[in-house]
């Protein structure tokens, strides 16, 4: 809580660290660590007394209210300030304060309250702001926003009749949309050093190299590098060993943009693989490709353990069937003999944008309680859940107990796909489960093989009916969180760093989401023009880190996709109610006991080197650091 | 000749009423014989019974001997492996393959592919292929009777379903035949101990700890005024003695509880319907005057709270649990992964969970009379040892943390349950007479473990001792759960101790020495407790008021009297309807005023050893996984689950403890090396996220992958047709919907 300095400006952070008012949490952690320095103080047997600790609380009040003001971002600038706005705070009522606008956030604050009352989000967030109603009696208009990330703010507004004044409202309209107004979006005015550059944190050949690539089945090519196989694929591809760049083109010429098989992860052990494309263009002649087949034939052929292949389309296979219609379609166990194919029964991109739509309608602002589980069974997101964890666990099952390869596509190779493989492979790889690994696998199968962030979020574009939006990688995050769920300690990042970057997926402070490919990407020079997500997070590390994380590489994680271990995610759909305490006391009380006994260790280090000194024994290894002791431990 | 108990060659004459002749074993079962309690009795066996297992990747089909005892069925394997298998948690009367007769819940028989309910009254000499046994801890046994002979068949199907399905008398309990069998169980000396609150002095030492100021009644010693009530108990000073028997007992007030304001809390039977007028009137007058007694225990201030009417009746919550139940009695995987579908609303339309929920919000809402009001609270309900007991106890937890220890929340359950009066007996259905049925101590410990589950730091129990005390309930070895009052265990003992010649004594759940041995008994804690440290009970002490200062302030009494002259005049009027429950039903503005209330409360800084509230909202009510879903090998996370969780703090504070020893030991300039070597003892056993009681697995397993998908089950309508993002199969520039 006592954090200061740059890092701790970013808006979502910072609002939340001192305010106290739950309503204008840009992040839950906040509630967590007030609640536990509450705790702390209340329960921890060394604490102060009670009178310092009440001191303390008015102290820190005070000093909240002095930070009431708003903190400027580098190059961040004052637009408007108006004085008479009403928030219609769904929990706590109206609100009147003042309210400003910059290029990058939304501020609103009442000092009246105590304690004050700030709202403090980044406009990116907002993905549509409309007027609600005429002027009423009052000569009041009243304003509603809709925003990305699960709430609707709605303030009233008096109406100067006459003034030329513009309402703040429509300073809103403009900074929120940059794309639609021609403006620049913050991400390349915010210049913010870090001690990290997070643009470093993936390098693809490096990448390949921790998996073991090149070896004599798989090889780097460079094909892509002027992206002109594929536009949507990054540049360093791992292909087959013995297929050769000149038919890479006319492999791609038969998959659905050119996405052609390429790999994602190898098994270190059985060499089994996960390969990602796009769907062959059968269409409904069922057309045939001999490169495209020979180039499967070669990814079974590549691992040894096996003679088959499995083939997992995420669509239900009435959409794939569908598909060749359009050209598309799915491959024929007669074209490609040795493999198998399988439906995921995963819905599409409109079907997903409709349960995020119906979970908002049930979750913001109030629950209904008396109906409240058949309420979110009725928006089928943990069901799509439930069916993209079962499809990357049966994909996870394959390449581990199966130690066979294994090709994932949907239509066109961008969406579910990269659901599929990178869950698959947080799995069977505990490398991604850590802070970095993570981040790589973020950069790698979604950034770099080109989920379309751009057109799925639709950073600053006014457009929110646009059919191009949807929660995909919304799922995944969500996807993830289930798993450090259910496996508490398989996981060296914490439920904070999930929502953090979900919070800059839309924010449009850092780069890392913009734009939909590599290619764009470099284009727009966004690693020289804007500063990565990674950059903030990694210069800060400790606070997105789990305590209790424990380092267990080589154990596969088969989560249970039973609707019976599958939970909404509160802490991020239904954070803006007051009234959803975060329940992780556990971690912090695991914090203290971490501190505890670094303190303890450290005192028995100290004595043993005395009793060394003097009787010149050698002082007895402990075991201590957490990463010594398995996670599982037989009581 | 009778297979015997285990207690050597003493021969005890069995003293229960048996249908069946018990049947010698031949000489080759003989030694597969299950370890027999004492007083434990076969009545029939067969051989080989299959025992199937759903889960057969493990193991498939064991086979074996099928025993139906006095106490249990139980499966003895032919295989002498299994028995070999350390489980890390394991109960000493019955193990994984025995189903306690009173903890069967349904029996179905396999008829020729056709599942049949079977019922005591359909005895049919037709006996199926197999049967499933449904068992009221959520275990379900499938058993072939297929290759056993025809009559051994018949003879097993008929003693199982006669012994575990047919009413019978309360003698016929195992507890009676158990305890003739065993020595008198010592007195437990362990500090603190449970109080049992069949003395005196325990009631005196729960209200001297609690500083009430209450009027102890022995009146009652020998049941002369009722035998719904203990023998002892408190009530409000100003009850008068000649009104106690006035309506056997119903409508006088019982101390529960005082707050350390000086309120407190009671609870009371309803009085009986009357339609006549002047039996009403007196009633009336009755009631009044029980009021205006507890008013006077503190400041005059009174709140009556009628549970019958505001919460689901014993009905509701017997049906609700039998809905719910059934999810989890599954015995076949295509089952489980249909059922996983409509997961959620088919937990909904059980309404169990809203029934918590409404139990949960009840007691919030006399917390806050209690804490935020000081007003003295009447609990009435129409047996008085139903809801009574669960509202009572529930808001003991929360504001008491005394009884969030182990032994205070045991003594919880004596006083407000077993001593209460609640009628475990019919409740619990132990002697097959469904009418009666219904889980009201089981909801009271779903509620508790709402809050378990919610604050974890702040219980000393663990989910695990609430699980396994939910399992005790359907045992039948315990005085807790076996009688419907304190008079008849009281009077059921004394003619036993007759006919036996010896003063018998039925064993107490709270003896878990019985069931568990030390290493076991660990499980019952909870690692993540937080006990009060001595600065903080000093703290505490000097900040609350004493109760008893405020009773004794000199000049309250003038304005006190008028404010009692007006309470009584509101509570006339509100007495002016025909039932006396009318006077103060909770208005809705309830329902806003409990939320304020937890509102004000979270706003505040937690502190365990306080006032502690649930969390009532839809997505903090959860589903008990352990309990419920403990046996589903579906379900079972290996290597995660919140256990992993706690075992990492446990074995933290374990490290932590090591090295203060460690300290001390160098500061001694001891030996340094003395004894490190035990936690590296950790294998990386991959345990189900329901230890201790799923087994743990080693090496590989295969996950659980669904087996139906949702074919045309989610009903997405036309988006579902709508191509996703390959609308631009054939026209790679992106297509801009039109500006709004």
């Amino acid at each position: 809580m006592e954090k200061s300095g740059s890092a701790d400006s970013l808006g979502s952070k910072r609002s939340s660290s001192r305010q106290p008012s739950v309503d204008s949490l840009t992040s839950t952690n906040t509630t967590r660590s007030d609640r536990s320095a509450h705790l702390r103080s209340a329960v921890s047997p060394d604490a102060a007394s009670a009178r310092t600790d009440l001191g303390a609380e008015v102290l820190k009040e005070s000093s909240r209210i002095a930070e009431g003001e708003l903190q400027l971002l580098p190059r961040e600038s004052v637009q408007d300030t108006a004085s008479d706005v009403t928030y219609i705070c769904p929990f706590l009522g109206a609100i009147r304060g003042s309210l400003t606008v910059t290029n990058y956030r939304l501020f609103f604050k009442c000092l009246d309250k105590d304690p004050a009352f700030v709202l403090d989000l980044p406009v990116g967030v907002i993905s549509r702001v409309e007027k609600i109603g005429a002027i009423s009696a009052q000569g009041e208009v009243s304003f509603g926003l809709v925003c990305k990330d699960i709430r609707n703010l709605r303030f009233a507004h008096r109406y100067q009749e006459g003034s030329l004044k513009k309402s703040i409202f429509e300073l809103v309209n403009k900074f929120a949309f940059p794309v639609s107004n021609a403006l620049r979006m913050f991400a390349f005015e915010y210049g913010q050093p870090f001690p990290e550059n997070g643009w470093k944190v993936y390098d693809p050949l490096a990448e390949y190299k921790r998996q073991g690539l090149p070896n004599e089945s798989w090889r780097i090519t460079k094909a892509n590098e002027h992206y002109d196989v594929c536009e949507t694929y990054p540049a360093t591809l791992v292909v087959p060993a013995n297929i050769p760049d000149e038919e890479l083109k006319r492999v791609a010429a038969f998959r659905a943009k050119g996405r052609i098989p390429v790999l994602s992860w190898i098994h270190p052990e059985t060499q089994a693989t996960v390969t990602r494309c796009s769907q062959p263009m059968v269409g409904v002649n069922g057309k045939r490709s001999k490169e495209d087949e020979k180039h499967l034939q070669a990814i079974m052929d590549a691992n040894a353990q096996s003679h088959k292949l499995f083939i997992f389309d995420a669509r239900p296979p009435v959409n794939a069937a569908a598909n060749k219609m359009k050209g598309g379609g799915f491959e024929s166990e007669d074209a490609y003999q040795n493999a198998e194919l399988v439906f995921l029964d995963i819905h599409n991109i409109h079907v997903m944008r409709e349960s995020l739509r119906k979970l908002k309608e049930v979750v913001y602002p109030n629950i209904e309680e008396s109906h409240w589980l058949s309420n979110l069974e009725s928006t089928h997101w943990l069901e799509h859940i439930k069916l993209i964890l079962a499809g990357a666990l049966r994909i996870a099952d394959k390449v581990e107990s199966g130690k066979t390869s294994v090709v994932v596509h949907c239509s066109d190779g961008w969406d579910r796909t990269a659901q599929l493989s990178s869950l698959a492979m947080l799995m069977l790889d505990g490398f991604y489960r850590t802070l970095r690994g993570f981040q790589v696998l973020v950069e790698k199968e979604w950034l770099s093989f080109g989920h379309r962030f751009q057109l799925r979020i639709g950073h600053g574009d006014r457009n929110h009916t646009d059919a191009d939006r949807s929660p995909v990688f919304l799922q995944f995050i969500d996807c993830v969180w289930q798993m450090t769920r259910q496996f508490p300690a398989a996981f060296e990042f914490n439920e904070f760093f999930l929502i953090t970057i979900l919070d800059h997926l839309y924010s449009c402070l850092f780069g890392t989401f913009l734009c939909n490919s590599e290619q764009q990407r470099l284009e727009e020079d966004l690693p020289k023009r804007t500063v990565s997500l990674w950059s903030y997070i990694n210069s800060q590390h400790e606070e997105f880190t789990n305590p209790l994380y424990v380092d267990y590489a080589n154990h596969v994680l088969y989560p249970v996709v039973s609707m019976r271990h599958l939970e909404l995610w509160v802490g991020y759909y239904i954070r803006w109610n007051p009234r959803m305490r975060p329940q992780e006391p556990l971690h912090q009380h695991y914090r203290e006991l971490l501190a505890k006994r670094a303190e303890l260790q450290r005192k028995v280090e100290e004595l043993q080197r005395e009793v060394a000194g003097r009787a010149a024994v050698a002082p007895p290894e402990k075991a201590g650091s957490p990463a010594g002791s398995p996670v599982q431990t037989c009581v | 000749m009778f297979s015997l108990g285990s207690n050597g060659g003493k021969y005890t004459k069995p003293s229960f009423v048996s249908y069946v002749n018990p049947e010698k074993g031949n000489d080759a079962l003989q030694e597969k014989n299950p370890v027999f309690l004492p007083g434990e009795v076969v009545f029939c066996s067969a051989s080989p019974v299959l025992k199937c297992t759903h889960d057969d990747l493990l193991e498939g089909s064991i086979m074996g001997t099928l025993f139906c005892t006095n106490f249990r069925i139980s499966f003895v394997s032919d295989q002498v492996l299994l028995e070999d298998v350390v489980q890390p948690f394991r109960n000493r009367l019955y193990g994984e393959n025995d189903i306690p007769l009173t903890c069967v819940d349904q029996i179905y028989g396999d008829y020729d592919e056709k599942r049949k309910l079977i019922t005591n009254t359909q005895m049919k000499n037709k006996h199926p292929n197999g049967i499933i046994v449904h068992c009221k801890d959520l275990r379900v046994f499938q058993f072939s009777l297929k290759l056993a002979k025809e009559e051994a068949a018949k003879k097993i199907f008929q003693g199982i379903v006669r012994h575990s399905l047919e009413p019978k008398s309360l003698r016929c309990i195992f507890a009676f035949s158990y305890c003739e069998n065993i020595a008198g169980a010592p007195e437990t000396q362990n500090k603190p101990r449970t109080l049992m609150f069949e003395n005196i002095v325990d009631w005196m030492e729960e209200m001297k700890r609690t500083k009430g100021n209450c009027k102890l009644l022995e009146i009652n010693k020998d049941f002369t005024i009722s035998q719904k009530l203990p023998q002892f108990f408190f009530i409000p000073t100003n009850v008068l003695e000649k009104d106690l028997a006035a309506y056997q007992g119903k409508g006088v007030p019982i101390w529960c509880w005082s707050h350390h304001s000086g309120c407190a809390l009671f609870k009371t039977a309803s009085l009986p319907l009357v339609q006549e007028e002047s039996f009403l009137r007196a009633q009336k007058l009755y009631m009044e005057r029980m009021l205006n007694a507890v008013a006077h225990n503190y400041l005059y201030a009174v709140k009556a709270v009628d549970l019958s009417e505001t919460l689901p009746s014993i009905q509701d919550i017997q049906q609700s649990y039998s809905r719910f139940k059934q999810n989890f009695l599954i015995d076949n995987i295509g089952e489980f992964w249909i059922s996983d579908m409509k997961w959620f609303s088919t937990l909904e339309t059980t309404r169990w969970l809203s029934i918590i929920r409404q139990c949960l919000h009840k007691a919030v809402e006399v917390v806050e009379y209690l804490e935020k009001e000081n007003t003295n609270i009447l609990l009435i309900e129409d047996g008085g040892t139903d809801l009574s007991c669960v509202i009572s106890s529930l808001v003991q937890l929360m504001l008491d943390p005394h009884y969030r220890t182990l032994t205070g929340f045991q003594s919880l359950v004596q006083k407000e349950w077993v001593v209460g009066g609640h009628n475990f007996l019919e409740r619990c259905n132990h002697l097959n007479n469904k009418d009666k049925e219904s889980p009201v101590f089981l909801l009271f410990l779903e509620c508790v473990w709402q809050l378990l589950q919610q604050h974890s730091l702040a219980f000393q129990f663990s989910e695990t001792y609430l699980t396994v005390l939910s399992d005790s309930i359907s045992v039948a070895i315990f005085s807790t759960f076996i009688f419907s009052s304190p008079y008849q265990r009281v009077s059921s003992m004394k003619t036993e101790s007759q006919t036996h010649g010896s003063l018998l004594n039925i064993p107490s759940v709270w003896d878990w020495s019985l069931q568990f041995d030390c290493k076991s008994q660990e499980f019952l804690f909870n690692p993540l407790y937080r006990e009060k440290s001595k600065q903080e009970k000093t703290r505490n002490k000097n900040q609350r008021p004493k109760p008893i200062r405020q009773l004794s302030l000199p000049n309250a009494t003038p304005p006190k009297k008028y404010f009692f002259k007006e309470e009584t005049e509101s509570l006339r009027k509100m007495l002016r309807g025909t039932r006396i429950s009318r006077w103060m039903h909770l208005s809705d503005s309830a329902q806003a005023s409990v939320w304020e209330f937890y509102n004000a409360w979270q706003q505040k800084p937690l502190d365990y050893h306080g006032l502690l509230l649930p969390d009532l909202d839809g997505p903090a009510i959860r589903l008990w996984m352990q309990r419920y879903l403990r046996w589903i090998p579906e379900v079972q996370i290996f290597g995660g689950g919140d256990i992993t969780l706690v075992n990492k703090i446990t074995s933290l504070s374990q490290e932590l403890e090591e090295l203060r020893m460690e300290l001390e030991q160098q500061v001694r300039q001891a030996d340094p090396r003395c004894k490190s070597t035990e936690t590296v003892n950790k294998s990386t056993i991959r345990m189900s996220c329901f230890f201790p009681f799923a087994s743990c697995r080693s090496g590989s397993f295969k996950p659980a992958i669904p087996t139906s998908h949702c074919d045309g089950e989610m009903d997405m309508g036309h988006l579902a047709e709508r191509e996703d993002e390959d609308t631009e199969l054939t026209d790679n520039s992106v297509i801009r919907g039109c500006a709004d």
